[in-house]
């Protein structure tokens, strides 16, 4: 096996693991502030997938629908937490599983509705081909994805730990009574956390269709990772989430040349049992 | 009266363990909610914060119904809820702690200042300002848990056993601070086991006896009460 071709599968592990991390960030924090996993996380990413097709349709590249498909799905995390969760929160736990994977089923099955279970692709978008660094080659959708991830995440790190609203939403995950005795409203910070998490989950999405497949099941195939990037990295750690996606990316692409391609999810979830096995709570993880 | 609770009662699904409990806090003035162990004094204090809804009767504070009200309502009113154990926000720093203490808007107008007046209290905290809550000591969380109610500029200050698990000195400390208090004209509610050192602190006291309350009067006269032995020491 050449130095190239394993210098260029850590190049692409690593730009994929970028995409997992800002999935998985977002189901961390869902579950961090309020203690519910959001099994519709793959079918929202599906349709941020959707959505940036769509407006590349009407003419808009998706660099330029980038902010609107991620307003669009924060704006669909206010719907859920007010129009579903809010409701759930104080229900039995079998409930709140049956409330989002009901939810995630009855997104796939409009989505299949509504838009068919072809395979869409955008063709032609502004960012295209490939750049060569020395020996190896790199997609430029791809680099410009992990690029855009990396940003985001970095957004998103520095608005948790450096501004005031950021700091309430730690204190709401931490200790929800304190935090309202305080004054914080945490009903409004699980709000808040619902509309970044699954923002993330549209900058994400946008910047998977550039290069990705679209079509109603394409959330089932990120999903699970997304769910072992957060048990792996630790459930609520921002820094965990980072982490672990990358190094699923990693491991997913090194294992597929080292191993065999048809392998790599199976060695991915390899590696999450033995993570847990030694350490359940994650390798950042507080809980 | 600052704070008014009339014939308040809470129920767990089914399981009711408040029965008709009255009570009130006048500005300025110390009082002492005592009770043995699940005598209901934290379920009582919780459904003032709104933390458990109340089955039936009122509670006013400053002559606004707080019944209804979402629990992070009542931090802007003026009252400071120090929760039974503590529970700091074991991730963010001592500093981080006590500014999200000041989060409604005329606490935080005064947060540079609050906080000053915070660490005077407690220098320990303004030594330790930058670690995480998670690694100090249970009395230094003690100290964190009331300087950040304290960040809130309450009028009044409930505290939920603010001495469990206090080696002495911290005790001793923590005593001389809610005199300081006092002495500032605060209203405190203490939410105690300890019958001694309540009433020693405040001037007048109830006592809850599975969820009702047993007797209630200034904290000389209970002191002296032959109920109050029994309700605590049985028989």
């Amino acid at each position: 096996m050449s130095k190239e071709f394993i210098i260029q599968a850590i190049v692409s592990g690593v730009l994929m693991g970028l995409i997992y991390a800002l999935v998985a960030v977002g189901l961390s924090l869902i579950f961090g502030l309020m203690e519910i996993v959001n099994f519709a996380h793959g079918e929202f990413l599906m349709w941020a997938m959707y959505a940036s097709f769509w407006f590349w349709v009407l003419g808009l590249d998706p660099l330029f629908a980038l902010p609107l498909v991620a307003a669009l799905l924060g704006l669909a995390g206010l719907l859920v937490h007010y129009g579903i969760i809010r409701r759930l929160l104080t229900a039995p736990m079998l409930a709140q599983v049956c409330g989002t994977f009901g939810l995630a089923v009855a997104m796939r099955a409009a989505a299949q509705y509504l838009w068919t279970p072809d395979f869409r692709t955008i063709t032609n978008p502004l960012i295209a081909g490939r750049v060569q660094i020395g020996p190896i080659f790199i997609g430029q959708p791809q680099l410009v994805a992990g690029a855009v991830c990396l940003l985001a995440f970095v957004l998103l790190w520095l608005f948790v730990t450096r501004t005031e609203t950021g700091l309430a939403l730690q204190a709401t995950a931490q200790d929800r009574q304190a935090a309202a005795v305080m004054g914080i409203p945490t009903e409004r910070m699980s709000a808040l956390g619902w509309a970044i998490g699954l923002g993330c989950v549209g900058v994400a999405g946008t910047m998977l269709s550039t290069f990705f497949y679209v079509f109603p099941d394409v959330g089932a195939s990120f999903a699970p990772l997304a769910f072992v990037a957060v048990a792996l990295g630790g459930f609520g750690s921002i820094l965990g989430s980072l982490v672990a996606g990358v190094l699923i990316g990693l491991v997913e692409s090194l294992g597929g040349l080292l191993i065999d391609p048809s392998y790599k999810t199976l060695i991915v979830f390899g590696l999450y049992l033995a993570v847990v096995l030694v350490r359940p709570m994650g390798l950042f993880g507080r809980f | 009266m600052l704070l008014e609770v009339d014939k308040l009662e809470v129920a767990y699904g089914d399981y009711q363990v408040v029965w008709g409990v009255s009570l009130n806090v006048d500005a300025g003035e110390s009082v002492a909610l005592l009770g043995p162990n699940g005598s209901g004094k934290s379920t009582v204090v919780n459904t003032i914060s709104g933390l458990i809804r109340a089955k039936a009767g009122a509670i006013t504070f400053g002559g606004t119904s707080l019944v209804g009200q979402p629990t992070h309502a009542r931090a802007p009113l003026g009252i400071a809820h120090v929760l039974e154990r503590r529970r700091v926000f074991p991730h963010l720093t001592v500093l981080q702690n006590l500014q999200l203490g000041a989060w409604h808007p005329t606490a935080k107008a005064a947060r540079a200042e609050t906080l000053e007046r915070v660490y005077r209290l407690f220098p320990r905290l303004g030594e330790r300002s930058a670690q995480l809550a998670r690694t100090l000591s249970g009395g230094e969380q003690q100290m964190l848990a009331l300087g950040r109610g304290l960040m809130a500029l309450p009028r009044l200050l409930m505290v939920d056993e603010p001495f469990l698990g206090l080696a002495p000195q911290v005790m001793e400390q923590m005593k001389g601070v809610f005199e300081t208090l006092k002495g500032e004209g605060m209203a405190i509610l203490f939410i105690e086991q300890n019958v001694r050192v309540a009433l020693s602190m405040s001037s007048r006291g109830y006592v809850l006896e599975s969820g009702r309350l047993a007797i209630h009067g200034p904290s000389q006269e209970l002191l002296a009460s032959p109920d109050l032995r029994r309700i605590f020491v049985g028989g």
